[in-house]
């Protein structure tokens, strides 16, 4: 068992440990809604991707669509998780500007998929969250406060998408660990296709609970659950909040009310939301608009057969076969575009080479541009050509950081860009014998010093060659020459 | 023009195919005797100018293939209709214009038929005399201030009073069924499951079922097979082998073994009503049938469920009238302000009752108490009638502990009006299909059904018992047209 | 067992139904008596028995991943109470 960085919030003699565990809401990737025929995309002008049920007019009734239970099971068989072969869509009763039906159809006692778990690379070793449950429920639609002043619009453009609520249990201790847990959950879902896990649109946002307790106690404390955080950052913010706001009220003798709180991005603050707090009882029941969902083997089994590798197999994979550190091959299968990008290079060029100009120079530049994998200007047969030409001695590594730049502005194949650039590397020994001595000839004096000891000067002579090369002599055949004729 | 409103649904249809009669002249027959007929109550909203449109061009070029050709027809308010006014008898629906219809009433109108206008009914079908109705009270054509009972009691009246041929109402704990039995017309309702309850304003969601109400056995026979189809919308339809109901009745129904409950003999139920159950039981052993004496232990109960099922599954239903999207608003200064003043103005009593008895159970500490409790006892109910027809075919009963009554008379005790439907309860509880069938009157002279209940998914034996001992009761509701002005 | 005014109260707030206190009497009454014939239920054994929440002997049925309503913005909006033709509209709400 490798022991983690502690996270722990100091007050005077006390240390409190951090218990935090997350409730993720992750849209999932389909179509149209979980009970109706309307279509889910974002972004859509308002009230435009809404049917008669998603609005509970009058006598509508909710149709399950097959898809959304396919990628519920999916995203359990990801998560490791039991597949529940019975469950049940129970409302959850309240109301609420967006929620039309004056209930949201979720699941309550028997959700679809049942404990699973998550494993977390950690600086120091692996760590396994437990997943509580994941289950099936509808989204609401949206309150708009901040077009007309007097009055509270609504769009339920989103009312009725399908969700996702993957609950964890109280395993995280820190907001890194969040960060590396919800990271990892977007990852998975995103191998298999069931979320989009795009943050900025909401398709992933995460109710946090929290509670502190002193090192060493058993018992859990009083938990805050902080509502509806939509990115990580804010999750990570609001935790060190929440944590250091519990741990003083503990200080100073005061006790935690369990709570839901929000989190202020603009005072990087939680605070009580006591207007959801009164009249707090969901009256959960089954809905009499639906039948028991029951799967059998073979549903189950064919989804089994459709799942693809998934990272931790990968990850797995490219340590035993490639000889990857499990450093690298982390961060190459943390993305499934990344990893499919390497999994393309390599197919026709050097494993050791591609890790390190994808995790260097590629990385390195869609980060600058701020750029998804996905969008790469640069393709991985493009780079996969410009590491073979390393790799044959037709460019020189540095030369091919000038070959990758012009790639990366012009999207052209680095042959081309080499042949109108006349950048290819000079490897006749000849030629470069014959600069050499041209060289050797040029700087008697500097020879002398050399010969008489000052080893240092060696580079000097190195670099007036590539010099007269512009840097296409093959540094190799430089090194040799150099050695030969200088001795 | 009087001959026209007399026949029933199947001689309508009869002379139409035959040519004898057009569309637009029953049209008219029935559209006159509304006119006249307005003080009964029995119409929210009348669509007859497009009615008499739409029958012109039938009798022009329409498809006498059909099932109810040109054939006119009044619905429950409770169906939603394309265009036309939906209220389900209440103040929070009544601007409510739908954009959409109902799976039943389209198959009415795919089979040829025309809408005449929106009957009226109990609010959202909550009781059981059409009283608690925001268009007010309807009066039954059997009797002065009587009332047609409920919920479907502008249905059963309009039917009884001949300003429809045929309807539809719902049942949901003997909302066909009991009017029926007070107007001394037929209304049948289905396994559930049978007909698609999309379109039709939720009451409770595992009780409420569409089924027609007719002037006699076979037309809710030929009604039956133009609105129990599957479909898809509903998630709770089922997709079995349905009968060709109108073609395969049969008259024929001996060695068919019939239950008779003892538990259906309650305290205090009028001499009468017994006798009425009595000769039930010499007719059908007069007709072949056997009768055997049967047992459902847990009929009491079936009430008290009912009173539990009923309201949490409407407490939910019926969150949706908020005043957000559609139907009445109230101002208020803030959303729950809004949310409350909209609900308390736009609900009448009755349905706030059963909301505030829905949310009660449902409420945290209640649950087990309360609704999971009932749910068990619907188990044990649905156990019942699954034991007893390891040997018999069909139960029969009084459809109603007692005859009609007249308005006002109960509406200040509620439990009492619940009693009515203390024999039509179980029914719905176990998904069951049953028939009311008008078998005698009272001492007033107020008509008293007797009713049938069948096994999951058989509605044809159900229908082929009650079209026999139709044949033998003779049954005339002799009305006097005294509302008529 | 009976349910007393602060109870009704209670369950009026849950249902977003405004009652006053005359009201509140009214109801109190009715729905005594209504549970006091409930109440017959505690007389029945159900330790041993499952609750039945659905009576349509059949099992849930999948539909397609399909879109077939498109943009019907204004047959959702129009019987909406507020006039506009974007959104629905209700009092300010406070967060
Ligand atoms: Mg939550
Ligand atoms: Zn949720």
């Amino acid at each position: 068992m490798s022991k983690n960085k502690e996270y722990l919030i100091k007050r005077g003699s006390s240390e409190y440990e951090v218990i935090i565990g997350l409730e993720v809401h992750a849209q999932v990737l389909s179509k149209s809604k979980l009970f109706s025929d309307s279509p889910t995309n974002f972004g859509a002008e308002p009230n435009t991707q809404v049917s008669l049920v998603d609005a509970a007019f009058p006598g509508m009734l909710p149709v399950i669509n097959e898809f959304c239970i396919k990628q519920a099971v999916k995203t359990g068989i990801g998560l490791n998780a039991v597949i529940n072969k019975k469950s049940i869509f129970d409302r959850k009763n309240y109301f609420y500007a967006d929620l039309p039906q004056g209930y949201q159809i979720s699941q309550y006692k028997d959700p679809i998929v049942g404990e699973g778990s998550i494993l977390l690379d950690l600086p120091d070793g692996e760590k396994n969250v437990g997943i509580e449950r994941l289950h099936l429920e509808q989204d609401a639609g949206k309150s708009i406060h901040d077009i007309d002043p007097q009055n509270t619009l609504v769009d339920l453009n989103r009312s009725g998408v399908a969700l996702m609520e993957i609950v964890s249990k109280p395993d995280l201790r820190s907001p890194e660990e969040v960060n590396l847990y919800i990271k990892k959950l977007r990852s998975i879902m995103r191998y298999l296709g069931t979320c989009d896990g795009n943050m900025q649109e909401g398709s992933l946002r995460a109710d946090v609970n929290v509670s502190i307790r002193k090192t060493g106690d058993k018992k859990l404390g009083t938990r805050c659950e902080i509502k509806n955080v939509n990115s990580i950052k804010f999750m990570q913010m609001a935790i060190e909040y929440e944590a250091n706001r519990q741990a003083d009220i503990l200080e100073e003798g005061g006790s935690i009310d369990q709570e839901t709180r929000l989190f202020d991005t603009k005072k990087n603050e939680t605070r009580s939301m006591r207007s959801k707090e009164d009249a707090h009882d969901y009256r959960y029941f089954p809905d009499p608009d639906l039948l028991p969902l029951e799967l059998t083997e073979d549903f189950i089994s064919k989804i089994k057969k459709e799942i693809p590798e998934l990272p931790d197999e990968k990850k797995k994979r490219f340590v035993d076969k490639f000889k990857l550190t499990p450093y690298e091959a982390n961060i190459l299968v943390s993305d499934i575009e990344t990893s499919k990008y390497f999994e393309n290079v390599i197919k026709n060029s050097d494993v050791k080479l591609a890790t390190n100009w994808i995790t260097g120079e590629l990385f390195a530049l869609l980060n600058d541009r701020n750029l998804e994998m996905s969008e790469s200007p640069i393709s991985s047969k493009n780079l996969s050509t410009l590491i073979n030409l390393i790799k044959d001695g037709t460019i020189s590594g540095k030369i091919a950081k000038t070959v990758f730049e012009i790639m990366a502005n012009e999207s052209k194949d680095p042959k081309s860009i080499i042949d109108e650039k006349g950048l290819k590397q000079q490897s006749d020994p000849k030629e470069i014998e014959k600069i050499v001595d041209a060289v050797i000839k040029e700087n008697p004096k500097n020879v002398e010093l050399f010969k008489s000891g000052k080893d240092k000067l060696f580079g000097f002579f190195v670099g007036q060659v590539m010099k007269k090369t512009d840097g296409k002599a093959n540094p190799k055949l430089v090194n040799d020459i150099l050695k030969k004729k200088l001795n | 023009m009087s001959d026209i409103i007399n026949l029933t649904l199947s001689a309508l249809i009869d002379k139409i195919k035959k040519k004898e009669l057009s569309s637009q002249e029953i049209t008219n027959a029935y559209i006159a005797r509304a006119e006249k007929s307005k003080d009964l109550n029995t119409y929210i909203t009348t669509d007859f100018e497009n009615a008499i449109e739409k029958a012109k061009k039938f009798d022009e070029k329409g498809n006498f293939d059909c099932k109810l050709p040109g054939v006119p027809l009044a619905v429950k308010d409770l169906f939603c209709t394309n265009n036309l006014k939906t209220t389900a008898g209440s103040k929070i629906l009544s601007n409510f214009i739908p954009s959409y219809e109902s799976t039943v009433t389209q198959y009415l109108w795919d089979e040829g038929a025309i809408l005449l206008g929106k009957l009226n009914c109990d609010e959202f079908a909550m009781g059981s005399s059409n009283e608690t109705s925001f268009f007010g009270n309807v009066e039954s054509p059997v009797g002065k201030k009587v009332v047609p009972g409920g919920s479907s009691g502008g249905s059963a009246s309009a039917l009884a009073a001949k300003l429809t041929p045929a309807t539809i109402g719902t049942d949901t704990g003997g909302s066909i069924r009991q009017p029926a039995s007070f107007t001394g017309t037929v209304g049948l309702k289905p396994t559930y499951g049978s007909c698609s309850r999309y379109g039709i304003v939720a009451f409770a969601s595992s009780l409420d079922q569409a089924g027609p109400m007719t002037q006699d056995v076979s037309d809710a026979a030929l009604m039956l097979d133009v609105i129990s189809k599957y479909d898809t919308k509903d998630s709770t339809s089922v997709n079995f082998k349905r009968g060709d109901y109108f073609k395969s009745l049969s008259s024929n129904i001996k060695g068919k073994k019939i239950g008779i409950p003892k538990e259906y003999r309650v305290d205090g139920m009028p001499k009468e009503i017994e006798s009425l159950w009595q000769d039930g039981i010499t007719l059908l052993k007069k007709l072949g049938a056997k009768i055997i004496d049967i047992s459902l232990p847990h009929t009491k109960y079936a009430l008290p469920a009912y009173y539990i099922v009923a309201p949490a599954e409407a407490s939910s239903n019926l969150a949706r009238y908020d005043g957000v999207k559609y139907g009445y608003r109230s101002e208020g200064e803030n959303l729950i302000s809004m949310y409350e003043n909209t609900r308390s103005e736009g609900f009448g009593d009755e349905v706030k009752r059963r909301i505030m008895i829905g949310t009660y159970v449902l409420s945290s500490g209640y649950y087990d108490a309360y609704y999971l409790k009932a749910q068990k006892i619907r188990r044990l109910i649905k156990n019942d009638f699954d034991e007893v027809y390891k040997s018999v075919d069909a139960i029969l009963t009084p459809s109603t502990p007692s005859s009609a009554f007249k308005i006002g008379d109960k509406t200040d005790d509620p439990v009492s009006m619940y009693l009515n439907d203390i024999f039509t309860v179980p029914v719905n509880l176990s998904g069951l299909p049953a028939i009311s069938i008008p078998a005698g009157k009272d001492k007033n002279n107020y008509p008293l059904g007797l009713q049938i209940i069948g096994k999951a998914f058989e509605e044809q034996n159900l229908l082929d018992i009650s079209y026999s001992m139709e044949k033998e009761l003779n049954f005339k509701n002799n009305l006097q047209d005294w509302w008529i002005k | 067992m009976s349910i007393d005014l602060k109870t009704i109260k209670h369950i009026a707030k849950l249902s977003r139904i405004s009652i006053d206190d005359k009201k509140a009497k009214e109801l109190e009454k009715d729905l005594n008596s209504i549970f006091e014939f409930i109440e017959a239920l505690n007389k029945v054994d159900t330790k041993k028995v499952d609750p039945l929440t659905s009576i349509a002997e059949t099992s849930l049925k999948l539909r397609g991943d399909e879109v077939k309503t498109k943009n019907i913005r204004e047959q959702i909006l129009k019987n909406s109470p507020d006039e506009n033709k974007d959104f629905f509209v209700v009092p300010k709400v406070v967060e």
